[in-house]
């Protein structure tokens, strides 16, 4: 085979990443380079360079070390039935391009990924040291996330949790049927119990030493996973049920979803359709009811007997529908828990509420000015001069409160 | 009226000092004209004085410190009203108590869009400026060019040193230029896109990189330019790529799906061979009765008897000599064994080895399971409440607490809490009755019952659990007792 120039090494290395949803940068400690007068520093938000055309974010060099793979799953273009092309990056390819791009802040830094080759450890290995290089060697302090592989030894994970930001690996689909059916390699038993691993070790080494007082680094970015949407026929309440497991079981920062998208060369046994991203998005909406809306998982879809978002409005809002007994909460009297479940309030506008009204008596106009639409809002809340009357039970509330385009394709 | 010049844009300290010479004076807003050195005609304001007026002996004027942080970040906006606008605010600051706080009141919204603004406009200066390297006498010097919407540069200069403080660099921009020369910040007149060089080698490996890593199938404009508003891309290497890949994408995505699938590539089937043929021979089945304790637990890893592996994260075997005299029965593994893969780890486990300890028991020497292999529970947000294994769960997995005991012969059993003993007895006796007792079943096992670490765990009162735990520990010491007499 010819020798590939790292340009064209890049080309492969990154269209073969570019089906991975996890990217954010975020959920790390606060870091610069003052001190060690290297390179990098790391906010805690993360910061997004640029964007695709898709709309996602380019904050990190997102790259496979390697496409080749012995893997043979279905909805993976690196899978090793694949005729895809392929290329390997050496350590100091990815490390130079790494210090290259940060250095022109094009990026935060390293999502380094890879396909498995000979063994988990080998390719483990190498993983890890293109992070230590550049902790090590190149003082680098930008992010650094790594893609574990589940069947590694478990020292290479300690050595991954000191020198990267994050770690993930991958559940890959919603249920262990589907792993089995499209992953068939795939273990998810091993899975799971990589991520308890980590889990301990992050609880472990949170925890001061006895002999120096201090926290070891480890991973202070936490774990997160992604799974695959729309590739095997889950619906959303198997997914759902599936991330709050994960979050409570693996104290996961992120569960990522990934609507599957038609990979080049795929496999007969999966849908060839556009990629269901308005589900997709459905499900993050969700995901963060679970997470900062205090809703449990079973509430979000009960009584929705498919199982499914409805994509035609948000799960909050369609939730307030399906529970208009519980509204309209009043504004000035209404605990944080019942605010947080009024559609069109998020958690900045709740918090403003319940500072403002220490104060003053809200009035429609002032919860207008602190939330985004007052429209949004109006049918579920009371305040001092607002009665909502008969529109929170209203049955054409869900029309009304339904994007328009779909009601004017009507005419 | 009265007329305040500051000498620059940003200058904070003479709007300040100007400010609180006029609100001691009890000057209304609507009688100060503030303007910039050079930036207005004099002559606008013939009338006004630009002598600021003497405060009445004896006046204070105070306001929270946190008003003054405020309006020192809000100077570097661009609206240019913001001078009088800061002036009004920080005088109803003065009179009304918890303005600050009062986020519905205009004033105060107009506050923080103008910080948040600010803070976007920051943010966007992290995210879009671009460096270019260029030689200066033979060291490496990297220059970028950017134009932030309001007046940040020189308080960005902070945020570039932390991140590039190894690198020497500059960033040009409209108003004030910066510079980083490894060991000092230097802040220059504003420059033109002209003066940053026009080019570097990295931007090919970059613009293949943004191209590459899009997936033409997921196309969203709108929401790349609420992010990426189109007035940054002229200063952005990859932008002048994104029309032709918004134009190509329908293309591309339907050359991916209707691209068939083809054969297997060639080297698959001997990665297959290679890897996984020898591995698909698996392992024993469940039905074959397991000879050892080792095959046995081998055999458990897989079980799906009942619902609960699924959400569980493995099977929590037994552990201890495979020849114990005393096997000791809990419930259910909880948080900790379900991670660790170990009965008995977790707080429960705790208490239950410190007991062992205090009565002069060998952990060592003794065998401790539970009478349900999975941990049970109910997801809450980041924990997992511990939900009771019901019958039908405890009935499946007798299937492997029943093979453990056989194989490990066992002279004694102790059942921790009600569940034990239910899976041991096969029918529901109440644990308080026969409690320090010792209930023989039908299949001839001798069941010392007691409870369940797990509740003397959650007994709020001192007192009683004090009390609870010395009873625990007297259990344990009966159980040590017929150890020793047997
Ligand atoms: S709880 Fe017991 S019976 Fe149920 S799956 Fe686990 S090991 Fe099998």
């Amino acid at each position: 085979m010819a020798q590939l120039s790292t340009l064209e090494k890049l080309a492969i290395l990154s269209d073969a990443a570019k089906y991975d949803a996890s990217c954010a940068s975020s959920g790390s400690t606060k870091r610069n380079s003052l001190g060690t007068g290297g390179i990098g520093s790391t906010t805690g938000a993360g910061i997004c360079h640029s964007y695709a055309p898709d709309g996602r974010c380019i904050s990190l060099l997102k790259i496979l070390l390697t496409n080749f793979c012995i893997y043979d799953c279905a909805y993976c273009i690196n899978r090793s039935s694949s005729n895809v092309r392929r290329a390997r990056f050496t350590v100091q390819e990815v490390v130079d391009l790494t210090l290259d791009f940060y250095k022109r802040n094009y990026i935060e830094g390293l999502f380094l990924s890879s396909g498995i080759i000979r063994s988990p450890d080998e390719t483990m290995g190498q993983l890890v040291e293109v992070a230590r290089q550049l902790r090590v060697t190149h003082r680098f302090a930008g992010y650094i996330h790594l893609k574990t592989i589940p069947d590694c030894d478990p020292l290479l994970l300690e050595e991954a949790g000191r020198f990267a930001d994050r770690l993930s690996i991958n559940v890959e689909l919603p249920t262990d049927d589907g792993v089995s059916r499209l992953a068939p390699e795939k273990r998810p038993a091993e899975i799971r119990k990589a991520m308890g691993n980590l889990r301990m070790k992050i609880e472990e080494k949170s925890e001061p030493t006895l002999r120096t007082k201090r926290k070891e680094r480890f991973a202070p970015g936490g774990q997160s996973t992604q799974m695959i949407i729309g590739a095997d026929p889950a619906n959303d309440d198997t997914i759902l049920k599936t991330s709050a497991r994960l979050y409570s079981s693996y104290h996961l920062k992120r569960v990522y979803y990934s609507a599957f998208s038609p990979i080049p060369d795929a496999k007969s046994s999966l849908p060839l359709i556009q990629p269901p991203l308005m589900r997709e998005h459905r499900l993050y909406q969700a995901d963060w009811l679970m997470r900062f809306y205090g809703f449990e998982q079973n509430e979000i879809l009960a009584g929705q007997s498919d199982g499914m978002l409805d994509l035609a409005v948000d799960p909050k809002l369609a939730w307030a529908l399906a529970n208009r007994q519980r509204f309209p909460v009043d504004v000035n009297r209404g605990d944080r828990e019942s605010l947080l479940r009024v559609p069109g309030l998020g958690t900045k506008a709740v918090a403003k509420i319940l500072q403002v009204r220490r104060y003053r008596t809200l009035r429609l106009e002032d919860v207008g000015r602190l939330c985004q639409s007052v429209n949004k809002v109006r049918p579920f809340i009371t305040a001092l001069d607002w009665q909502p009357g008969g529109l929170t039970d209203n049955p054409s509330l869900k029309a009304r409160m339904t994007p328009q385009p779909a009601q004017l394709s009507l005419f | 009226m009265y007329a305040v010049t500051l000498a620059d844009q940003t200058d904070f300290d003479g709007w300040r000092h100007a400010a609180r010479q006029l609100a001691l004076a009890g000057v209304e807003p609507g009688d100060v004209r503030f303007s910039v050195v050079g930036q207005t005609a004099e002559d606008l304001f013939e009338d006004a004085s630009s002598l600021l007026p003497e405060p009445p002996a004896g006046a204070e004027f105070t306001v929270p410190r946190e008003v003054v942080k405020r309006l020192e970040q809000v100077i570097h906006h661009r609206d240019p009203d913001r001078f009088s606008f800061m002036y009004r605010l920080l005088l109803r600051v003065s009179r009304e108590k918890n303005l600050l706080r009062i986020a519905s009141d205009p004033d105060i919204q107009r506050l923080e869009r103008m910080e948040k603004s600010i803070r976007r406009d920051a943010h966007k200066m992290h995210a879009f400026v671009r460096f270019r390297k260029i030689d200066v006498a033979g060291e490496e010097w990297f220059v970028a060019w950017f134009e932030p919407e309001h007046y940040i540069a020189e308080r960005e200069a902070g945020f570039f040193r932390a991140r590039f403080t190894g690198m020497k660099w500059t960033i040009l921009t409209p108003w004030r230029s910066i510079s980083w020369d490894g060991a000092d910040i230097t802040v220059m007149p504003g420059a033109s896109k002209e003066d940053a060089p026009a080019d570097d080698a990295a931007e090919d490996l970059w613009r293949t990189y943004f191209t590459s890593i899009f997936n033409p199938a997921r196309l969203k404009v709108k929401a790349m330019q609420a992010e990426m508003p189109k007035k940054y891309w002229r200063n952005l290497p990859e932008a002048p790529l994104i029309p032709g890949m918004i134009a190509g994408a329908g293309k591309a995505a339907e050359e991916m799906i209707a691209r068939a699938p083809s054969l297997s590539a060639p080297h698959h089937a001997r990665i297959q061979e290679q890897y996984w043929e020898p591995k698909k021979m698996g392992g024993m089945a469940e039905e074959e009765i397991a000879e050892t304790l080792d095959a046995l637990e081998k055999q458990a890893e897989g079980c799906r008897r009942c619902p609960l592996w699924k959400d569980a994260t493995q099977t929590v075997f037994g552990e201890g000599p495979r020849d114990a005299d005393v096997v000791f029965v809990g419930e259910q593994p909880g948080d900790q064994e379900d991670l660790a893969g170990k009965p008995f780890v977790g707080p429960a486990g705790q208490m239950f080895n410190a007991t062992l300890e205090e009565v002069g028991i060998d952990r060592q020497r003794v065998y401790v399971t539970n009478a349900v292999k999975h941990f049970k529970f109910e997801p809450r947000g980041k924990r997992r409440i511990h939900s009771k294994p019901n019958s039908g769960e405890v009935q499946a997995c007798r299937w492997w607490l029943d093979q453990e005991l056989t194989l490990i012969q066992p002279k004694l059993t102790v059942a921790l809490g009600a569940t034990a003993l239910t899976a041991l007895s096969g029918k529901t006796l109440p644990v308080t009755k026969n409690r320090r007792q010792i209930v023989t079943t039908e299949s001839g096992l001798r069941v010392f019952v007691t409870v369940h670490p797990s509740f003397l765990l959650r007994i709020p009162d001192k007192e009683t659990a004090a009390r609870e735990r010395r009873l625990f520990a007297e259990d344990l010491a009966a159980v040590r007792d017929l150890m020793n007499a047997a």
